[in-house]
């Protein structure tokens, strides 16, 4: 049998086959591997209809939910509830948006996947950059789409553009970094499945138990403790005071997140990323499938 | 020195709910530069545990392995870029299309990206994948994935292939395809480890066979030596009537070279024999003369059952995989109940000509 080109091995037949790597610095190809890899992410996007309709729908329904069923109820003293609850609405939104990562990582062990990008000469933190990237573009677009919402229904920025874009980049870094987490939670469980209902468990008392929705001063002794030190709060608060939109008359809590919580978010972003950022490669060059 | 040695592998899991299992117990291996070796064995024998080792997706608890030299363990940087793993799940993205996924392995191996989709596109072709090429893999059949996972393994040209059970669960079709595809490759000099289950299968496509159970090598050789060492061919025969096993049973042993062995329902008999069709025509005839009624007769080739028989005193088929995953089996079996057959031959193991000195370095 005549033995096609394409499948003659490295190293015989004429010698002038084209496929030989290309010999190129590290950091180079740790850029392309991670922009292959996010590029494959993107792809799913576009081709998995669940996501984008949990992207654009959901944080529609939720500023539109909040904005019309709570906010004739709720009377929140200098400021209206639509302005109170929208930093709080983007918070959780984008901690939510940020677990897939976890399933996604726990879907490809399953898949086998993990095994062929663990046998490539790539860069063993491609795979993880590209999937938190992916979550990052949710997010992103998701903040475009709530922010949008908002404003049509009467949510208004009272600060300086700049404030504005500081609230977003800190809504997205923490997110960004919440991935990570996620990516090495979702390493360690078997199936997609139990990553989803786990973080369902965990954030939606971690979200709720805050100020994201209600101010933490009127919640019982026990949980106004946890709403206080609960780091979502902090990014709820620092996100409300970059938009303008904490209440002139609300009485910040006096513990030192909520007084500084623009720097305890950039605190809390750089720790989670210099904390799972290598454990998650740790165990990236660990695990295989089955 | 071989181009992929393997030494004294040792690789140990504890599966939640159950004991240790040493899925590797002191497996070592050689392979010569551009051969193909064949490991032979049951679900469960270790055989994917070695190729995850090799690819470096495992590290042992203790052994050594190179390839080409070069340590697995500790320079896997060197490893992965000389080599291609196609396993026995597909490892493709089901959301990309087939032309994608092959695409994005040749991106992650460094290939230009004029480079990259050229052999993508030429992979596709050669696979005989053109007309799914821009459809998911999400709809693709189970020998299409398993071509694209393949194509994936072949985008550099690798010097060094790992086939994790290529044909496991294919239609025999497939299986023909897929074999014409791994015979061609070894004839331009790669250097081929695959993993089997099915003795015909590294008959035809390996140069040296490791049968290996319980995580090591039990016997080495070629498919004519091992075959030689269990006996070669057998005669099967069905008789109509149990009461005639007594007879049939004399007439076997005069002319083969095992003693036979019987099935529990007592009405099938089998015996290794040297020259098959005049064994077969010498029992018949035999047979015949005494008025014994058959329902069926013929020869058959020695199968993993019996060569594992011989080799372990057990049949292939008792063996599991250890979390009981239930992998697939070969559907296209003679035998549907080689298995419970099996056991009832004789356990007597062979010397024979295969070299069974499991510590050869």
């Amino acid at each position: 049998m005549s033995v096609p080109e394409a499948l003659r091995p490295n190293g015989t037949g004429n010698g002038n086959g084209t496929t030989e790597p290309i010999p190129r610095p590290t950091l180079a190809n740790w850029f392309n591997d991670g922009w292959i890899t996010t590029k494959r992410n993107l792809i799913k996007i576009k081709r998995v209809p669940d996501i984008l309709v949990f992207t654009l729908i959901q944080p529609i329904m939720f500023v539109l939910l909040f904005s019309y069923v709570y906010a004739g109820s709720i009377d929140i003293p200098g400021s209206s509830y639509k302005e109170f609850i929208m930093a709080g609405i983007f918070a959780q939104t984008v901690v939510f948006g940020s677990t897939y990562s976890g399933s996604a990582m726990a879907q490809d062990l399953k898949s086998g996947i993990i095994d062929r990008f663990r046998t490539l000469p790539m860069s063993p933190s491609a795979v993880l950059i590209g999937r938190t990237n992916g979550d990052l573009l949710i997010n992103g677009i998701s903040m475009v789409v709530m922010m949008s919402t908002g404003l049509v229904v009467g949510w208004r920025i009272r600060s300086s553009p700049l404030e504005a874009i500081g609230a977003v980049a800190l809504l997205l870094l923490f997110s960004y970094a919440f991935s990570w987490v996620m990516a090495f939670l979702g390493m360690l469980v078997s199936s997609p499945e139990i990553i989803n209902n786990a973080s369902f468990l965990v954030l939606f008392p971690l979200t709720f138990i805050s100020n994201a929705f209600v101010p933490s001063d009127n919640l019982p002794t026990p949980l106004r403790i946890f709403a206080e030190l609960n780091p979502v709060s902090a990014l709820v608060q620092a996100a409300r005071k970059l938009f303008g939109n904490v209440p002139a008359q609300s009485r910040i809590p006096d513990v030192w997140t909520l007084q500084n919580p623009e720097l305890t978010v950039l605190i809390g972003v750089a720790a989670l990323l210099l904390v799972f950022v290598p454990l998650a490669i740790r165990k990236f060059s660990k695990i295989s499938s089955r | 020195m071989a181009f992929i040695e393997a030494h004294n592998l040792v690789k140990t899991y504890t599966p939640r709910g159950s004991g240790i299992v040493r899925a590797l117990d002191g497996l070592t291996l050689a392979v010569p530069r551009a051969s193909v070796q064949a490991l032979l064995g049951p679900n469960g024998a270790g055989k994917t545990t070695a190729v995850k080792v090799l690819t470096t997706l495992v590290v042992p608890d203790s052994g050594t392995a190179t390839i080409g030299g070069v340590d697995v363990m500790r320079d896997g940087d060197l490893v992965r870029p000389i080599i291609g793993v196609s396993g026995q799940y597909a490892a493709v993205d089901e959301n990309l299309t087939g032309f994608e996924n092959l695409d994005m392995v040749g991106r992650l191996y460094h290939l230009g990206r004029q480079e990259s989709r050229a052999r993508a596109k030429e992979l596709i072709d050669l696979f005989d994948l053109t007309e799914a090429q821009n459809r998911p893999v999400k709809g693709f059949s189970g020998g299409m994935r398993r071509r694209i996972d393949l194509a994936g393994a072949l985008v550099t040209r690798p010097r060094v292939l790992f086939l994790d059970e290529p044909t496991t669960g294919l239609d025999p079709r497939s299986r023909l395809g897929m074999w014409d595809i791994i015979t061609s490759l070894v004839g331009e000099g790669t250097t081929v480890l695959l993993t089997t289950q099915y003795l015909e299968e590294a008959d035809r496509l390996a140069d040296s066979i490791s049968v290996i159970d319980g995580g090591k090598v039990i016997a080495e050789g070629t498919s004519d030596e091992l075959k030689a060492s269990i006996g070669g061919q057998r005669v099967e025969l069905n008789l109509v009537s149990a009461s005639d096993r007594q007879k049939t049973f004399e007439v076997l042993a005069r002319h083969g070279n095992s003693r036979p062995t019987i099935s529990p329902d007592e009405r099938t008999l089998t015996v290794s024999v040297v020259d098959g069709p005049t064994a077969l025509q010498l029992i018949l005839a035999e047979l015949g003369a005494s008025g014994v009624a058959l329902f069926d007769a013929g020869m058959r080739r020695p199968t993993l059952d019996d060569v594992f028989l011989r080799l372990t005193g057990h049949a292939a088929s008792d063996e599991d995989s250890p979390n009981g995953t239930g992998k697939k089996r070969d559907t296209g079996k003679k035998r549907p109940n080689r298995g419970r057959r099996a056991r009832d031959e004789d356990p007597t193991p062979s010397p024979g000509a295969a070299h069974t000195d499991p510590d050869r370095t």
